[in-house]
Order: C-alpha cells, then structure tokens, then sequence
C-alpha cells in the first residue's frame, strides 16, 4: 500500500545539479528502511523557482524541500518518511511557497503573485503518469467538450476567451481557427509549433517536459473545434527529453482511448504524430515548420495563401504554440468569461516568462497579462543581482525589442507593449544591468539572425552581414558618423523588405536599442564605450554630435498577421 | 576492406529501421538524416546516395536538405563535437571569455576541428537551458553555470576519457 510519494524535479537544470543522485539516495534509504512498497518516488516537472532546485515535494503533507543534496535527501527519507517528523531546516522558505503545494498566493499586498493557468500542474505531477494527470481534471475539458459541446460551440467558447497566440505574435486563437473551419477542403490539420529556438525562451520545453498531457488534449480540442482527425507536433531535434516524454503520453492517451480512433467511444478520431526537427532557428516560423515536416529544406513560404488555407501538404492547417494549446482545457473546462477574469482587458489568460540576465533568481515565471516588468523582476527575479541598476532589458527574445528603465512599469500585454513598440514576443525576459553595452548586445543579437538567417531572400542575407560588419566597426571604435546613419538606413530596408518575420525582426534591436540609447551608439564613434566592455581606443579630438530627438518608431511587426477581409473581425475577436 | 563493407552494411540496416520508423516518403527525410547523423557523426556522399535511393529523390534533393540542418553534418566532425551557445543571455552571463577558453583550450577557431580528429568547435543557438548560462554541449551532454575552470576541467575530463580507453 502506498502512503507517501515523493516527486523530485527532474527538469534538465535540476539534473544539472545533481537530481539523479539526489533520486538515488532517496531510493537507497528508503530500501534500507523497508519502505520501498510504501512510498512512491518518480520525478516530476520543474517547480516555480529554480534557486530551490533540485527539489523535492512530499505528499501527502505537501511539504517542498529545496536544493536537496543526496546526503539531505537520505536525511529527509530518515527523519521525514520513516519517523514522521518534517525537516525544517531543508524546508523551502513559506513566505514564497504555501503550505500545501509549491504555489504563491494569489494576491500578495497590491500587486500580482504568480498566477497558474498553464503550468497549474508542472511539478506537482508526475509528466509519466496519465493518471496523475487525470486525477487532476486532465481530459475532463475533452470529455466535456465530446459529450455536452458541438464543435462550434468549442470553437465559440474559445473565441469568447478573447485567447491570444503565445508564439510572439498574439493573434486571436479563435479567429485562426474559424478560418480553417470556414475552408471546405478536407482533411484539415492541427500542428503544433513546439520548435522553440528563440533565445532566451524555453517555457515551451518546461510545459511539454512537465505536463505533456495538457497540449495533447489541447490538440484534441483543436481538432474537434475545426473537423481535423490528425495532429503533428512539431518539437525542435534538440529537446530529446520532451520528445520522450511526449511520445509515451501519446502511447497512454491511446491506450485510455483518449487519443485515437473514436475517443471515448464517441464518433471523433484524433491521432497526434511527433516529427522532430533537426537544428533550425527558422523553422520556427509557421510556413518554414510546414516546409521542414514536408522533408524539405526549412525555407519560408510565400504568403498568402496562409497556412489556415493551404498549409500541411496543401491542405487547411491549424498551427498554434504549445503554450496556447495548453491554455485551451482549462477555458473549455472552467469557460470563457473565468479565463477574462485573469490578465487584462484585451489580452486575458497569464503569460509563462523566462527571466535571464542579471537577476538574483532565473527561471520561469507564469503571472496574469499585465503585471509588469518591474513586479517580475522584484516579486520573482529577487531584485537585481548584487544590487546593481536595471539599464535595459530585451524583451522577447532575439526578435525582441531592447526596453529602457521608462518603460518598467507598462503592464506587459500584447496591446500595451505595442503602443509603446516593444513586443511581448515569446516571453523571454533578458534583465541587464549597468554593466551591460548595448551595442555589444545588438551585436550579439544581430550575429544570431546572420547565423540563422536561411539565405532565401536578400534584404535579410545581405542585411544582416552588413550590420553586423557596421556594429563590429563600432565596437572596435572604427566607425564614423556615416556608420551609424548607413546602419541605419539597412535597418529600416531589412525590416520593410524582408520575405519573413525572421528579416524583419533581425534590425529590431538595432532600431530600438538606437530609439533608447542613441547617446551609447554616438559614444562608440568616439571610441568610447560607457559600459567598458568594448575593444574601443579613444580617438582624440572627437566630438560627439548633439543628439537630436530622433526616434524612430519601432512597430511590432508579429510575422504571423493573417488578412481579414473585415477588420471588424478581429475587433470582434478582442 | 573488410571492416569497411562491415560499416556499409551495418549503416542498410540502420537505414532499414529508419525506413520502417518514419516511412519511406518524403516527409521522412529530415529525421531519417538526423537519425542517421547521429549514429555515425557526419553524413558521407555514399551515406546520402543510399538515403536518397531509398526514399526515391534526386541525390541533389537530399544535400540540400541535408546541409541545411545544424543537427547533420556533411562535413567530417571530430570524435567529439562542442557547440557552444553564442546567443545574448549566454553572452550577458560572460559568455565572451569562455568563448576565447575554448578556442584555447581546444587550439581550434570556432567552425573547425582539431588535426588530430578529436574535437570539432562550434557555435550553436539556444539550446534552451538559458537560466544555467554560459551553456555548452559536448556531445550530447550539456553543461551549465561554465566558468574558465569548469570549461578546462570538462574538457580534460574527456581527454582523460579518451586515454583511459585508449589503453
């Protein structure tokens, strides 16, 4: 009989440091005290804060030890498993965590504690265990949806949800889908877009790593709202872990008749597929995904026609982030108007973020649309590291924007962050601090798109080696005015003519790092650098031209717009 | 010789498993090829002659394909590949100073691989363990929180690895 289980995170950084020996031990001891038939011990996703890795979670009690070494973890399975007695000095610290699970309040003074929708049950279950996952409401939301929903009424719950693409560019979910409804070609498709390659991002791998369940059922109801009987998840080749993980729950899920043909004996099929990429940041972009799964170079395709109506082997196709996906159970289960109650106005639901950078805690972080950049770093991030002063951040990823101290306060939603032309983007969250220069950063930045860039059209190719080449020269403080407008003037080429999102989004730290921090840019020329961290030689008698107030607007520019034949649409939608 | 038309047939067969894990369509290609890379390294012209016989494509088809890919490799690649990550949150981490240890360390410019065959140096993007960065992979292992002395020790760790079976 089983009265206890023990849960270790078992996500990479927790292995990292050490979970499997922890895991071990935990085991030996508790062979050595005969209670390997009592207690369970499996691992289970990451929990909210990653200071506290590797951790260990007891249930029933609920009590969360964090970071356990092997040693503590013997000692927890003496004094806690087999005499009875809680560790308190191996206890996470409760002012974080409650009681009972790993989980913040809710409300915390006047601001927003971490909020879980997506990640509700990440570490707390065990991602190998499909009965865990039903215990805790899993595939009620498809059993819900099968016996009392049509598919329109999915497909109009989802829509009520006012619920926003998390890829990075927040298109209505709802909306997407009614595109491929309306297109009579049949089969349809549902794909999930799981190449996550945006630097910086990995939330995707930690939903998939911890609850692979819920963007499975996010599929099914995916496919029952549009009339699709199969699914693709596309995952990048890198993440060998979530595609295991991924691959045994679909097996499950089979077994269970919650996947495969005539799910809970009803007249609905739904098959999901893994194709693992093999190493491309582009094929992240929707039509460069289709290309890819269709066995051919990871090249962007022509738009329109748009995926939704000529997509996976020219038929309609669905393709939707995993975070999205797993955002659908919980609406369809608790309804629309619960999902508005969280976030803000236009853009309801929570946002998953990853924090980077220099920050005493990094890690992942869900919160309520509309908390903002300064509640995350204080609340979650634990300050700055050693102190220091925020300079900027990068929100988003590569193809992000670099955000001054001004703008700490926005609350982060797809529409605020826009007015004020940064992007959201994929939630990666890159916090600098003094010591950080930006040109060094925008060169960092822009080395990745011309390393990622597939070569497929000429403003992006040819653009990003020649800002690249521009940023070095000021680097090495060889640059001179005419430098930094020519950087510019491809900037702005590159942006507007580029063939897809990756071309546009490549100058995007170059023109928001020079709408915020033109004066370090004008520096360099000098051949000084504020921050000290470039090869720079001061050159003599320079002197740098008054800057003017020149900022250039910096539009968000999400790659996956789809046209609407009435904006109203899309009015309606929010 | 003989060890040689070991390895060939060796490869069919793994190509056989392949063919029946992913089909023998198009749609295969890519995860036959990476599968296939990882078995043995880097992918010869006969490696992709027989992919694209089997999967009935143009030998032309299945390069590009191929060369487009990180994860394969038309090129030889040393006993064991680094790919460090050179994107800016393993930069802000101080990314930079192990970039230049590793070029040190290895006596190889990133892109290349050593005389000796057994390390080839590469930059990759994300590999999305960015809380723990500087990261890098040596094979298929990563490693995170790298300082100079992690990155040396690790590599001589290897190198000890290496002797130890070599003997």
């Amino acid at each position: 009989m089983i009265r206890s289980r023990v849960l270790i995170s078992g996500d990479l950084m927790s292995l990292h440091r050490g979970a499997e020996e922890t895991k071990l031990a935990i085991e030996a001891e508790l062979s050595y005290y005969g209670l390997t038939d009592e207690v369970e011990v499996s691992y289970t996703g990451q929990i909210d804060r990653s200071d506290l890795l590797p951790a260990v979670v007891v249930y029933p009690e609920g009590v969360v030890y964090g970071p356990v070494t092997p040693e503590d973890g013997a000692f927890i399975v003496e004094e806690h498993l087999y005499k009875g007695r809680v560790v308190e000095r191996l206890k996470a610290p409760v002012d974080i965590l409650t009681s009972q699970t790993a989980r913040v309040i809710e409300q915390k003074g006047t601001t927003y504690a971490q909020k879980r929708v997506v990640l509700r049950r990440a570490g707390d279950i065990d991602p190998d265990s499909i009965e865990d996952y039903i215990i805790n409401d899993g595939y009620f939301a498809l059993g819900k949806a099968l016996s009392e929903m049509t598919p329109a009424e999915v497909l109009q719950e989802v829509k009520a949800s006012k619920l926003q693409g998390r890829g990075g560019a927040g298109f209505p979910t709802g909306l997407k889908w009614s595109f491929v409804v309306s297109q009579p070609e049949e089969p349809k498709y549902v794909v999930c877009n799981a190449d996550e390659s945006e630097p910086g991002t990995f939330k995707d791998r930690l939903i998939l790593e911890g609850d692979p369940h819920a963007v499975l059922e996010g599929m099914a109801l995916a496919g029952y709202a549009v009339g699709a009987s199969e699914g693709w998840i596309y995952i990048r080749g890198e993440y060998k872990m979530a595609k295991e993980k991924l691959q045994r729950a679909i097996r499950q899920a089979e077994e269970m008749n919650l996947l495969g043909d005539n799910i809970m004996e009803t007249d609905f099929s739904f098959h999901i597929h893994v194709h693992a990429g093999a190493g491309a940041y582009i094929c992240g972009e929707e039509t460069a995904l289709l290309e890819s799964m269709e066995g051919n170079r990871g090249v962007p395709r022509i738009r329109p026609p748009y995926p939704t109506v000529s997509g996976f082997r020219g038929q309609p196709t669905v393709v939707n982030n995993v975070e999205t996906l797993a955002n659908v159970p919980p609406i369809i289960l608790n309804g629309a108007s619960w999902f508005r109650s969280i976030g803000t106005e236009n853009s309801p639901g929570t946002k998953v973020y990853t924090m980077l950078g220099d920050v005493n805690v990094t890690g992942l972080v869900e919160t309520p649309m509309g908390t903002t950049l300064r509640e995350i770093i204080e609340i979650y991030g634990g300050g700055m590291k050693d102190g220091k002063t925020f300079k900027c951040a990068q929100t988003g990823g590569s193809a992000g924007t670099i955000i001054p101290a001004d703008l700490l306060d926005v609350p982060m939603d797809f529409a605020s962050m826009g007015s004020h032309n940064a992007g959201l983007g994929s939630g990666a969250l890159l916090v600098c601090d003094e010591n950080t220069c930006v040109v060094d950063l925008a060169y960092v930045l822009v080395r990745f798109f011309k390393t990622e860039s597939c070569g497929k059209c000429t403003p992006c190719r040819v653009g990003t080696a020649q800002m690249l080449e521009a940023l070095d020269r000021l680097r090495k403080g060889y640059a001179k005015q005419s430098d930094l407008e020519r950087l510019e003037e491809i900037a702005e080429y590159a942006r507007e003519a580029s063939f897809c999102g990756l071309g546009q989004a490549a100058p995007v730290p170059i023109l928001s790092g020079l709408c915020h921090f033109r004066e370090e840019f004008e520096a360099h020329i000098c051949g000084e650098c504020p921050a000290g961290v470039c090869p720079t030689a001061p050159k003599p008698a320079c002197e740098t031209p008054v800057a003017e107030e020149k900022c250039a607007p910096v539009p968000w520019r999400p790659d996956t717009e789809y046209p609407l034949d009435d904006p109203s649409q899309i009015e309606e939608a929010r | 010789m003989q060890t040689q038309e070991v390895a060939m047939e060796e490869g069919i067969a793994l190509l056989d498993q392949l063919v029946e894990e992913y089909g023998d369509t198009q749609e295969a290609l890519v995860e036959i090829l990476r599968d296939l890379n990882d078995d043995k390294g880097h992918l010869t012209r006969e490696d992709l002659a027989q992919v694209a016989e089997r999967l009935r494509l143009p030998e032309s088809k299945v390069y590009a394909v191929a060369s487009f890919y990180t994860l394969i490799s038309v090129k030889p690649t040393g006993k064991h590949v680094v790919r460090f990550c050179e994107d800016a949150p393993c930069h802000v981490a101080g990314g930079a100073e192990i970039w230049e240890v590793l070029e040190q360390e290895l006596g190889v410019p990133f892109g290349e691989t050593t005389f000796d065959d057994q390390w080839t140096l590469m930059p990759t993007s994300c590999l999305g363990t960015c809380a723990v960065g500087p990261v890098m992979m040596v094979d298929d292992d990563i490693y995170g929180n790298l300082t100079p002395d992690k990155v040396r020790e690790i590599i001589a760790r290897y190198r000890e690895q290496d002797k130890g079976g070599a003997a």
